[in-house]
């Protein structure tokens, strides 16, 4: 199994890597960009089967450490 | 007094600090591995700057599971003063030891400079012997020091007096050309509701010798080893 992981940045939390990338894409030439979020994409090999405690767990790590619930929010799947 | 000044891989502010607790004012301090379970017989433990665990993930968020860590959450929760210099800011905060979180610098550049200090709150063990009105001059060096908190929690810190440091200019103005980060409200450092943990972004232990162009921030780690005289003598 594999959990892939999506952090972003709270709407709420200034993110100036996102409004720079933004910039640069209207810059560019290209058209009706409204905004840009800049994030991280973790992918986790589980040596497991058991999809719900595998989905659990993931969930656990992801409020611990792999985000930071003050300025980010996270989803993920497990396939 | 004896103070504990940790270290994790890219630690890298650890001997200044050393340097200033030892050699500027005859302290013991001695170093404590992000390995080790035990503080010893700590007075106080101060986090120092650098990019701990390569600032990998987030800044702060693996330094904040680290072993010695567990040791610092008992010595904070039993009232052990416990002071976090840049990168320790945001491991204090990632540890959830001290409110909020320091994000990209709104500018996205690394700044490294002096800035200007004001002191909002005299009555903690970190400020009590800064003098009423003065402005420090202290250097940052620092990409990710912007200092973010919901409307809540900032209320809350503001109400508690727990906003201990802000970033203003020469004449003590809290403007946003001051601030070098973005940070909300021109916040540099903070403490705790229970007033023994505190964090701040600039480097008081790089401007502790006149020889450096500063000796200001020496005040901060005076106001410590006064509070925890007062505290033994008690």
């Amino acid at each position: 199994m594999k959990a892939k992981i999506i952090i972003t940045p709270k709407k709420a939390v200034v993110d100036p890597q996102g409004k720079t990338v933004q910039g640069a894409l209207e810059h560019m030439g290209y058209q009706g960009v409204g905004a840009v979020h800049v994030g991280k994409y973790l992918e986790i090999e589980l040596t497991g089967t058991d999809k719900e405690a595998a989905r659990q767990q993931i969930d656990d790590a992801c409020h611990k450490i792999l985000s930071n619930p003050v300025i980010e929010d996270y989803r993920f799947e497990i396939e | 007094m004896n103070f504990v000044v940790l270290q994790f891989p890219a630690s890298n502010c650890d001997q200044d600090a050393v340097h200033v607790l030892k050699n500027v004012l005859g302290h013991n301090a001695c170093y404590a591995w992000h390995k080790d379970t035990s503080l010893g017989d700590a007075d106080a433990v101060i986090v120092p700057g650098g990019f701990s665990y390569g600032d990998y993930l987030r800044t702060g968020a693996i330094a904040r599971f680290s072993p010695i860590m567990q040791a610092v959450q008992n010595f904070a929760a039993q009232g052990g003063p416990v002071l976090g210099i840049c990168n320790g800011f945001q491991i204090l905060t990632e540890a959830g030891l001290l409110p909020g979180a320091l994000v990209r610098n709104r500018s996205l550049q690394f700044r490294c400079e002096n800035v200007f200090l004001k002191t909002e709150n005299h009555a903690t063990p970190f400020t009590q012997t800064i003098p009423q009105d003065k402005i420090l001059r202290v250097p940052i060096a620092h990409g990710e020091g912007c200092y973010f908190a919901d409307e809540e929690t900032l209320a809350k810190l503001n109400a508690n007096g727990q906003v201990l440091w802000r970033y203003v200019d020469a004449s003590g103005q809290a403007t946003e050309a001051a601030n070098p980060n973005g940070s909300l409200e021109n916040i540099a450092g903070v403490c705790n509701a229970q007033r023994n943990v505190a964090g701040l972004m600039p480097h008081p232990e790089r401007a502790s010798e006149s020889l450096l162009g500063s000796a200001d921030g020496l005040v901060i780690f005076e106001s410590l080893v006064k509070w925890m005289g007062a505290k033994r003598a008690a």
